[in-house]
Order: C-alpha cells, then sequence, then structure tokens
C-alpha cells in the first residue's frame, strides 16, 4: 500500500494545490462535508471541480449559446447532443478534445481521443456511423511537428479503422502557433430511433450498479494531480499519465451495450471518461437525484494492490457504467457473457444523496453528490482586450506590390495550393478507412462528408470547421465567420445545417486577453448559431493550450451536421460536365486581412479579416438549398482559404477538368484573385439552368455573376481582360495533391 | 566494440492490448497456466567504441531517443565485448 497523506497532512502541507484546488476551493470543500477530506476525496473533489468536468471558467461563457429549437430532443448536459430528422429517426454527435494526451504520446494519445467519442455516442444509444477530426500542427518544416502529424494520424487510422466505424472527413491547419500544443479534436456522429434515447441516470433506489469492460488500471491518474515525491514512494516512472486504448475491446464493450441498450432494461448508462469512476458515478446519482454507493474492492483491477484513490481516478479506457433493476440482472449479465466482456455488479442506488465509498467493509470516503457535481464555484475572469488587437487590424494589406503578369499569378496560386493547410489532405485521409460499414457516399476531400441513413433516402452531412488565423485577428467576426462557414459547407454538399457542437480551444482563461478571445469569438459564434438557425448541442472546452507561455490561436471549432432529404440531390464541388456555366454566388471586396495570400506570399498574419454579414450568409444558403432542390446545380464549392483562384482550381482538381473563367471588377488583379470575402458559393450548372438559377438567386436578393464555363484540360481566368492564370490542370493537382506526401518523404 | 542487447517492454502499469490478446490465445488452446503475458521487443546491435562508459551512455541515448518511447515503455539493455559475443 502506498503511503497516504492524513486529512490533517492534505490540510497543512496543502496536498489539494498539488491537485489544482486553491485555498477558496479547500475551504469550501470542508465546509460541504463539516469536515477536511481525506486522500481519496480531495482527489475525487479536485477532478470533479476541474475545469474539464466543472467547466468552473466557461460556463458564463457557455451560456451564450444558444441550445434550444424545435428539433432537439437532447440538448447539452448528456454524453452528446440529439436532434431529429424525421420518421422516428434521430442523430446523435458530439466533438471531444484530446490535445495534451497527444503532445505527449501521439499515438495513443489520438487514438484514446477516438476511442473516448465513441463512447460518448454509444451510450446515448447511438450507433457510431462516422468519425470526423480536426487537426492542428506546427509547420511540417520541423521534424517534431512532423512525428506529432504522422503519429496522430497513425493513432486515429488505428483506433478508428479497427473499431469498424469510418472515418469521413474533417480539416488540417499548419501554423507556428500549434508548435508545442498541438489540436487534436474529434468528432463521432451516430443514428438512433428516438424510442432508444438513453440518458445517464441512475434511477430506482435500490438498483444494482454494474461496470463493464476490461480491468481498471493505473493509467490516467493525472500527472499533474498525481501525488509527488514526499508523499509516495514509488517512482512517477510506474505511474504513466498515458492510456492506452484497445480498439478490439471497444468493439465488444459498444455491441454489446447497444444490445443491452436494444432490449429495453437499461435505467440508465454512461461512460466512464475523464475522472472514469468517479465522474460516471456522481454525474449519474446526481442526474437522477439520488446517491450511490460502490464496493470498490469488487472493482476489476489490472494491478495489485491498488487503493481506492486510484480506482476512482483511473482513466482505464474502454469502461461503462449502468443501471438496472433487479429481475433484468441476469439478462443483462447474459448479454455480456456472450460478447465475453467483464460485467461486474460494483454499487446500488441509494436515497440520502451521497456518494459512498465501501473497501473491504469500511467506508473510505461519503461525498454530498450535489456538492461534487453543481456546487463547483464558477468564476468570470476578468476581460480585457489584448493590446495586439489594434496593432494587426491596423495593418495596411492592400498596399503591397501588385503581383502582376500572367506567370507570377499562376505562380502564386500554385504556392497557395501547396501550403499545407490549403493543400490537399489525401495523404492523411488515404490512412483512414472511410467506407467501412459501406454507407459513405462523399468521402474526404469535399466540403462536407456525407453518409447515407440506410434504409431511407435521406443521408447526413457532416463538417468540421476552425480558423484559429481568423479568431486571432478578430475573436467575434472569427467566431461568426467559423459557423458560417460550417453551415456553408453543408449546404455546398446540399444538406440543410441541423445543429452544431462545438469544442473551444484557447490558452489560459487566467488571462484577461485569453478570456476575451474566449467570450468574444463565443458571442460571435452565439449569434451565428441564432441567424442560421443551428443551436449548439452539445461540446468540449479544453483550456490552458499553451507552450512555453506562448498561447495558440484561440480556436473554436465548429461541428455541424445537416439533412439531406434525398441523396439523389446531393451534388459535389469538383466541376462536372463540359460545358456546364461557371457562376460566383456572392459577391467578392478588398479583403486580404488574414489571408492565404498574404500567409503565403507576404509571410504576414494581420490585417482585419473579412467581417461576416450573416444575414446574407443566411439569404445565401437558402439560396443555395432551393437551387439543389430544383436540381440546377451540377457542383458547389464554398470560396475561403485562397479566395475565388484556389476555389475555381480546387474544382478542376476535384473535377478533372479545366474551365475558361473571365472575372470582372473594380479591384486589382491579384486581390480580386485572392480575397477571402466571406459568404461566396463557386457553382456549376448546365447552360438550361441559368434562367432558373438567376430567378431564385434574384428572388433572395443574392449577387450572382456568370464568369465561364467548363471544359478543356487548361484553367485559364482572366481579370479585366486581363490573363491572370494559366495553366494545366495536371499542373496545379501536381501542386495541390502533392505538398504534403512530398514533403512527409522527404523526411 | 562492443554487442548490445536492448529488451524493450511496455511498462508495468500501461495496458498491453498484445499480451492480453495472446494469453486469451493460449487459454482457449488449453495453455490453462499461462498468465501474465507481457509482449516487447529485442535488438541487437553493434557499437564501434571500446570504452564502455561511452557506449553505456550513448546506448541510454539511442533507447531514449529512438529504440523506446519511454512515455510507455522501458528498456534494458546489456554490453557485451565484440569478442565475447555469443
Amino acid at each position: 500500500m502506498s503511503m497516504e497523506p492524513t486529512p490533517e497532512e492534505i490540510r497543512d502541507h496543502r496536498v489539494y494545490a498539488d491537485f489544482g484546488l486553491t485555498d477558496a476551493e479547500y475551504e469550501l470543500i470542508c465546509e460541504k462535508l463539516g469536515r477536511a477530506p481525506n486522500y481519496v476525496e480531495v482527489g475525487i473533489f479536485s477532478v470533479m471541480w476541474s475545469e474539464h468536468c466543472s467547466y468552473k471558467n466557461s460556463r458564463p461563457v457557455l451560456s451564450l449559446l444558444p441550445t434550444k429549437g424545435p428539433h432537439v430532443l437532447v440538448g447539452p448536459g448528456e454524453g452528446a447532443g440529439i436532434v431529429d430528422i424525421g420518421d422516428g429517426q434521430a442523430v446523435a454527435f458530439k466533438i471531444e478534445s484530446h490535445n495534451h494526451p497527444s503532445a505527449v504520446e501521439p499515438y495513443q494519445g489520438a487514438a484514446t481521443g477516438v476511442g473516448g467519442i465513441l463512447r460518448d455516442i454509444f451510450s446515448m444509444g447511438a450507433r457510431p456511423v462516422a468519425l470526423l477530426n480536426s487537426l492542428r500542427f506546427g509547420p511540417l518544416s520541423d521534424g517534431r511537428n512532423r512525428y506529432l502529424f504522422e503519429r496522430v494520424v497513425e493513432g486515429i487510422g488505428g483506433y478508428g479503422n479497427c473499431v469498424g466505424v469510418p472515418t469521413v472527413g474533417g480539416e488540417a491547419v499548419f501554423d507556428d502557433a500549434y508548435s508545442g500544443n498541438p489540436l487534436v479534436n474529434v468528432m463521432c456522429v451516430g443514428l438512433i430511433d428516438h424510442d432508444q434515447i438513453q440518458k445517464g441516470v441512475a434511477g430506482g433506489v435500490g438498483n444494482p450498479v454494474f461496470y463493464v469492460g476490461p480491468a481498471t488500471g493505473r493509467d490516467g491518474i493525472h500527472g499533474a494531480t498525481f501525488a509527488s515525491e514526499e508523499l509516495n514512494e514509488e517512482s512517477e516512472e510506474r505511474r504513466p499519465a498515458v492510456q492506452v486504448g484497445d480498439p478490439f475491446m471497444k468493439k465488444l464493450v459498444m455491441e454489446s451495450c447497444l444490445e443491452l441498450i436494444d432490449s429495453g432494461i437499461v435505467v440508465g448508462i454512461q461512460d466512464m471518461g475523464a475522472a472514469g469512476l468517479t465522474c460516471s458515478s456522481a454525474e449519474m446519482a446526481s442526474k437522477a437525484g439520488n446517491g450511490m454507493e460502490l464496493y470498490l474492492d469488487r472493482v476489476p483491477c489490472r494491478a495489485e494492490g491498488m487503493t481506492p484513490y486510484e480506482m476512482m481516478l483511473s482513466e482505464s479506457q474502454e469502461r461503462m457504467l449502468f443501471v438496472v433493476r433487479p429481475e433484468h440482472v441476469d439478462r443483462a449479465r447474459e448479454i455480456f457473457e456472450r460478447w465475453e466482456v467483464p460485467c461486474v455488479e460494483v454499487g446500488k442506488v441509494t436515497d440520502d444523496g451521497r456518494l459512498r465509498l465501501i473497501f473491504h467493509g469500511e467506508e473510505v470516503g461519503d461525498l454530498p453528490v450535489r456538492g461534487l457535481v453543481d456546487d463547483c464555484p464558477v468564476y468570470e475572469r476578468a476581460v480585457e482586450r489584448p493590446g495586439y488587437l489594434d496593432m494587426v487590424q491596423s495593418a495596411e494589406t492592400l498596399n503591397d506590390p501588385e503581383i502582376a503578369g500572367v506567370q507570377e499569378l499562376t505562380a502564386a496560386l500554385k504556392a497557395v495550393l501547396a501550403d499545407h493547410t490549403v493543400a490537399s489532405k489525401r495523404w492523411i485521409y488515404e490512412q483512414f478507412d472511410h467506407m467501412v460499414q459501406g454507407n459513405t457516399v462523399q468521402a474526404p476531400g469535399g466540403d462536407a462528408a456525407v453518409v447515407e441513413v440506410q434504409g431511407t433516402r435521406k443521408a447526413l452531412a457532416m463538417a468540421l470547421d476552425g480558423d484559429g488565423r481568423h479568431v486571432f485577428l478578430d475573436p467575434y467576426e472569427g467566431g461568426k465567420a467559423t459557423v458560417a462557414e460550417a453551415a456553408r459547407n453543408l449546404v455546398c454538399v446540399g444538406a440543410r445545417p441541423l445543429a452544431v457542437t462545438d469544442n473551444l480551444n484557447f490558452g489560459s482563461p487566467e488571462r484577461p486577453e485569453i478570456y476575451f478571445q474566449l467570450h468574444q469569438s463565443v458571442a460571435g459564434m452565439a449569434e451565428a448559431c441564432e441567424v442560421l438557425k443551428t443551436p449548439v448541442i452539445g461540446g468540449n472546452v479544453s483550456l490552458y493550450n499553451e507552450h512555453a507561455g506562448q498561447a495558440i490561436y484561440p480556436t473554436p471549432v465548429v461541428g455541424m451536421v445537416g439533412l439531406i432529404e434525398d441523396r439523389d440531390r446531393m451534388i459535389g464541388a469538383g466541376f462536372r460536365g463540359d460545358g456546364d456555366l461557371v457562376a460566383v454566388l456572392g459577391a467578392t471586396g478588398a479583403d486580404l486581412g488574414g489571408s492565404a495570400f498574404r500567409a503565403v506570399l507576404h509571410g504576414a498574419v494581420d490585417g482585419a479579416p473579412p467581417s461576416v454579414d450573416l444575414q446574407a450568409e443566411a439569404r445565401l444558403q437558402d439560396t443555395m438549398l432551393r437551387a439543389v432542390e430544383a436540381g440546377l446545380l451540377s457542383s458547389a464549392h464554398d470560396c475561403s482559404h485562397g479566395g475565388l483562384a484556389t476555389t475555381i482550381a480546387e474544382k478542376a482538381i476535384a473535377g478533372g477538368r479545366g474551365a475558361n473563367v473571365r472575372l470582372k471588377g473594380d479591384l486589382r488583379g491579384d486581390h480580386h484573385l485572392f480575397s477571402e470575402t466571406t459568404g461566396r458559393i463557386v457553382v456549376s450548372a448546365p447552360p438550361e439552368a441559368k434562367e432558373a438559377l438567376e430567378a431564385i438567386a434574384a428572388d433572395a436578393g443574392v449577387p450572382l455573376s456568370w464568369v465561364g464555363e467548363v471544359g478543356g484540360e487548361e484553367l485559364t481566368i482572366t481579370v479585366n481582360d486581363e490573363l491572370g492564370i494559366e495553366s494545366a490542370v495536371a499542373d496545379l493537382r501536381d501542386a495541390y495533391e502533392g505538398a504534403i506526401p512530398r514533403r512527409m518523404e522527404k523526411a | 566494440m562492443f554487442v548490445a542487447r536492448v529488451q524493450v517492454t511496455i511498462k508495468e502499469e500501461v495496458l498491453d492490448p498484445q499480451g492480453k490478446a495472446v494469453e486469451g490465445a493460449l487459454h482457449s488452446l488449453g495453455f490453462e497456466e499461462a498468465s501474465g503475458v507481457r509482449i516487447g521487443k529485442f535488438l541487437e546491435l553493434t557499437l564501434n567504441t571500446d570504452d564502455r562508459a561511452v557506449a553505456e551512455e550513448r546506448l541510454s541515448q539511442m533507447c531514449e531517443k529512438l529504440l523506446a518511447n519511454p512515455v510507455i515503455e522501458d528498456y534494458e539493455f546489456e554490453l557485451v565485448e565484440a569478442g565475447e559475443a555469443r
């Protein structure tokens, strides 16, 4: 047995401070308990009151987000949010971060991130049908960044491919701001019938509580909360904070739990994610207004001599907790025996609102459930507009010497296409199985991934978007732009956006300028969600993303899911038929602030990023959906990073055919080609659809300009009759597709 | 010249899914007495130096940087003078 400090030693030596608790929080715990907490109790309070479990820093900000809508069946607070898709069916989805684990051990960190988000989905009773990921690393010119990137991608593929859920899409960004603190956000989407929706509630006093899954080890007992040397003789070597995933076991746990839920006997079920047994038991009891008694000597353990403290705080993977009525126990056991998944009765539901821990007949912990779950202090942090904003926003982005001439502009386009953030992510998604289950109808590489709903005409579209650079330059507008772009990606495949899951990746909230970024960007997101009618149904907050005192770009990532009523109406990004006409929906202004063009050609991240006219955005998206509904379009692609030239080039590359494009306007040539004004979509349509499309756009007041036609093997773009871009599509493809593989192979 | 023999194992407290799978397979083949299966790897390499202290130092660095993943793996090695090997 390790030597655990006594309650007095914890108080006198401020052991709680090592667990991340403040003096005031410790005092509050003593007040809640009516005495000083022992070691396991203070450990439990510290994880339940951590930002990760309590959202104590972010709660005031999260309350800005709209969470309600007529189609929302389950909002924030459960494992995942759930939205109606008609016919008694619904979609469950959620995003989660595994940033810090991935920085320490990229393969397992990313793999267990996938494992965690899968549990969130199937614990709701939903069958996972798709995974997506949003990745951010430092530049690939650096060896360490290449290593992290390579191993994270392998970890996601290794786990996702084994567990039989397709990884269908996502995004990847490379920027100095993420060197040393990569971001790994994973999203899972699941399908469920309305009558199967589960909640994590420990209902029915006297009901038994079951532990499902492999044995608990000492893994995942967080390094930061782990005792320092004077508390424990054992070296830190023996107690790694890294969790190792086992996707084959996860597959069995998932299938057995789904069968259990399908049998209709579950009272409540929840996954053991962050803070493992502690968080799942306390939250389930709290949601039911009950208490719970746990007999810890019954918890299956992987290592000898594990203490209650270790069992309660372990984050060993692939474990679940569920409650059934006594008469259904045999039925439940039979299911898990058949799947060869360990299932042990470890406790019972009580009526006293306490979480009691019993170990070999002795009470080792007695805590108030409400105190753990609901009474964590909430902090309104100081807010201060960061000083850098005035400087970057006032930067002059339109006065650089003009890049002119067909050779220079074509070279500039190739440079932008080869920028790792813009370039094709084929190198990544080729390592993922995106076809398993056989329902993927739009694979990675387009605006949004599309997965059909078996046995119906319906399909689900899903997209992940974040734009740290724009949020850094203007948190409010950047927040709006992030939501608007995700929704635009969905309408580009013909899907009506339904709802949002968000992952807020920021630096330390204790720094007023970081809290400003958090507050402003969430306020911007909230406004966009309101206008675009996409409520937030759940999400995740990851703060303290800093390396060597330097915070990452403020990076809210938005995962959005949309519905395609008839999958035959779905369209893709690439040009489809020779002779089709090309049109730009939306107007182009001089928006070079924070653009890929400035970053790649001028090495500058500055200027005011494009502002977002949400009303215009809503009209644009509505027009787009009406045009798809009427079957007018051959293709559509959101115009964002790299502007019109990049968007049109991507359409040519994806479609394997060229185009003749003639742009007109009063902007300078290079600005017209690369400006990143939001609210634009480039479409192609057969000539006979021209008038009908014009009528729909005019009706909604959306600017529409016909700019050229599809055909040939070359892409040419003129601006005000001067040739700007001229290149074989094959050469553009080489720049776009080859950039990341060449960099990774060269290593 | 030294011959180095390096043994890399997953840390005791880290889950070893591969070992678990092999243990399950052993049981299903009737080897019920087998338990605690852990799987690691064995490496052998020759070091072109005659100074044992230097060889140990360099080999430790190789283990830390490449041969083992110190976050989840332990390593041990032995150094044998090339002539004595085998």
